[in-house]
């Protein structure tokens, strides 16, 4: 079990604003990680930092002993990160069977048969719709899809960036419960949130993020426990 | 049954029409740009089929073979030139507007300087017979054109359906960032389709010819214009859109020139662009997937 992600001394700017400052991390092999923090706090900047979207003025990034701030974004899927953004993304005007076809777009090998099947097994949902326009799926199914989509690579790491938004708390027991169940099948996880509450349930490390600084980090049960992360993130 | 000549008449214009409006609308789906620089490359694609065909006296074929592939790469250079930059810089829409047109007059003025303003008058390039169908009279240059650009249509459906770039092409188009974070090279498959949508101008500039045989380096201009017109009608980023648009608009001239009116047909074609786009303003096909949250 080696370090599989890290981040040092990061440092981003969107013209003269200073969203990330000198933040550092890391994420070990098989871990659930979670990066806690309010809207704006600069969690998505971190997340694209690390998938290649958005260019760090200083700082590393390495992932698996590749520096990923050298690296083109549509190459680092190739390491074996995938990443499933804000907001899902998925493409709307293509078929669920589509979008999972472009989750698998760097694979030339022909196992990807099966790995459709593995993924409608952990999403059945998806199977009875994957015909269908993705822009037509309920908000909850097309997490799932930007899930199964972002699995369709066979991983080594998967980055969440606030998979719960916009989803009834049914939904986001559902989603969390796909989240520890990829974990245990081997992949580690990088979990982005605002539902601190959620997020600290099921990861093993914590660090909370404030105007682009680690203000905490530690256990994440140590973490549910302190008295200012309860104040500020869990309502008390 | 004159009035059924003139339909196929238009059709054969239109098809024109269509195949140049294809390449606006391909590349305003992929990236929001309006290329106003792709009317011209059906001039380089006509100046291309003259001098292989003219001056170097090479078979037709080759003469179209090397307009396609001259397009093709000319289409590839000036995206990586004139735009990458921009796009990826994210630069606001009006910059690469204003460099379009830029590079629209560089082409213009650099056939200008290699070939002079005066025009060039291209040989027949396919067979023109009317044939007689019934009462009907097609004349057999409708009858290519027209099934020039069926074919091709259906070549293009099936890319952009069914193959991993034609996905790819589309995956781009709806969220290039999210494209990226699959692992698709959005730069080359942006240039790809700048690269299609030119070989497709390639096609409408060698019909063109055969229908129209003056060449000037000015021709792309209204021609260019006329099939954006179309791509905007048919719903501009709808490949089906760019495709009816073309065949509208060339109906419409066709049988507004036999009404009589051959010098307000550019008015009718513009008159209907207004009034379509006051009722369905997406265009006849486009449409706007609302995505549910
Ligand atoms: N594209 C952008 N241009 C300018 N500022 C941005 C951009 N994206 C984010 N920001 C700013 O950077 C900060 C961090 O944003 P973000 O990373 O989206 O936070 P979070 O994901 O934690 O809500 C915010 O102050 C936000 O306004
Ligand atoms: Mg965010």
């Amino acid at each position: 079990m080696g370090v599989m992600l890290s981040v040092k001394n990061l440092e981003v700017y969107y013209g003269s604003i200073h969203a990330i400052k000198g933040i550092s991390f890391e994420v070990e092999e098989g871990e659930i990680v979670t990066l806690i923090g309010a809207n704006g706090a600069g969690k998505t900047t971190t997340l694209h930092s690390i998938s290649g979207l958005v260019k760090p003025k200083s700082g590393e990034i390495t992932f698996c002993g590749n520096d990923l701030r050298s690296t083109d974004a549509h190459k680092i899927i190739q390491l074996g990160l995938a990443q499933v953004p804000e907001g899902r993304r998925i493409f709307a005007k293509m078929t669920v069977q589509e979008n999972l076809e472009m989750g698998a777009y760097i694979r030339k090998d022909s196992n990807i048969q099966e790995d459709y099947e593995r993924v409608f097994q952990r999403l059945p949902r998806l199977k009875e719709r994957r015909r269908q326009l993705a822009g037509t799926l309920s908000g909850g199914e097309q997490q799932m899809l930007a899930i199964g989509r972002a699995l369709m690579c066979n991983p080594k790491m998967l980055l969440l960036d606030e998979p719960s938004m916009g989803l009834s708390p049914l939904l986001v027991n559902e989603i969390f419960h796909i989240i520890r169940d990829v974990n245990e099948s081997g992949v580690t996880v990088l979990l982005v949130e605002q539902n601190a509450k959620k997020a600290l349930e099921i990861a093993s490390r914590a660090y909370v993020l404030e105007t682009g600084a680690i203000a905490m980090q530690g256990d994440a049960d140590e973490l549910s426990n302190d008295e200012k992360v309860r104040k500020a993130y869990l309502g008390g | 049954m004159d009035f059924l000549s003139q339909i196929i008449n238009g059709l054969g214009i239109g098809s024109i029409y269509a195949l140049v409006a294809l390449g606006y609308s391909m590349v305003y789906g992929i990236v929001q740009l309006i290329n106003f620089a792709h009317g011209d490359i059906i001039m380089v694609g006509a100046y291309v089929t003259y001098v292989v065909l003219v001056v170097a006296g090479a078979p037709l074929w080759v003469a179209i073979l090397a307009s396609i592939l001259f397009c093709t790469f000319a289409g590839v250079l000036i995206e990586r030139v004139a735009y990458r930059r921009l796009l990826n810089m994210n630069a606001p829409r009006i910059s690469l507007l204003i460099t379009a047109i830029g590079v629209s007059i560089f082409l213009e003025n650099l056939s200008q300087l290699l070939f002079t303003s005066s025009g060039k008058s291209m040989p027949n390039l396919f067979p023109n017979q009317l044939l007689g169908l019934g009462e009907v009279q097609i004349s057999s240059i409708s009858l290519i054109n027209i099934s020039t650009s069926v074919i091709l249509m259906v070549l293009l459906q099936i890319l952009v359906n069914k193959t991993k770039i034609g996905k790819a092409m589309r995956a781009t188009s709806e969220d290039a960032d999210a494209a990226k974070l699959m692992g698709i090279n959005t730069n080359t498959t942006i240039a790809f389709t700048f690269g299609i949508g030119s070989a497709l101008a390639a096609v409408g500039a060698v019909l063109y010819c055969s229908a129209y045989p003056m060449i000037t380096p000015y021709m792309g201009g209204m021609l260019g214009l006329k099939a954006f017109v179309a791509a905007v009608l048919g719903g501009i980023g709808s490949i089906p859109g760019a495709m009816l648009g073309g065949y509208l608009i060339g109906i419409a001239e066709s049988l507004t020139k036999a009404a009589g009116g051959s010098q307000i047909t550019d008015a009718v074609v513009f008159g209907i662009l207004i009034i379509i786009l006051l009722f369905k303003p997406a265009g006849l096909l486009g449409k706007n997937v609302q995505e549910k949250v």
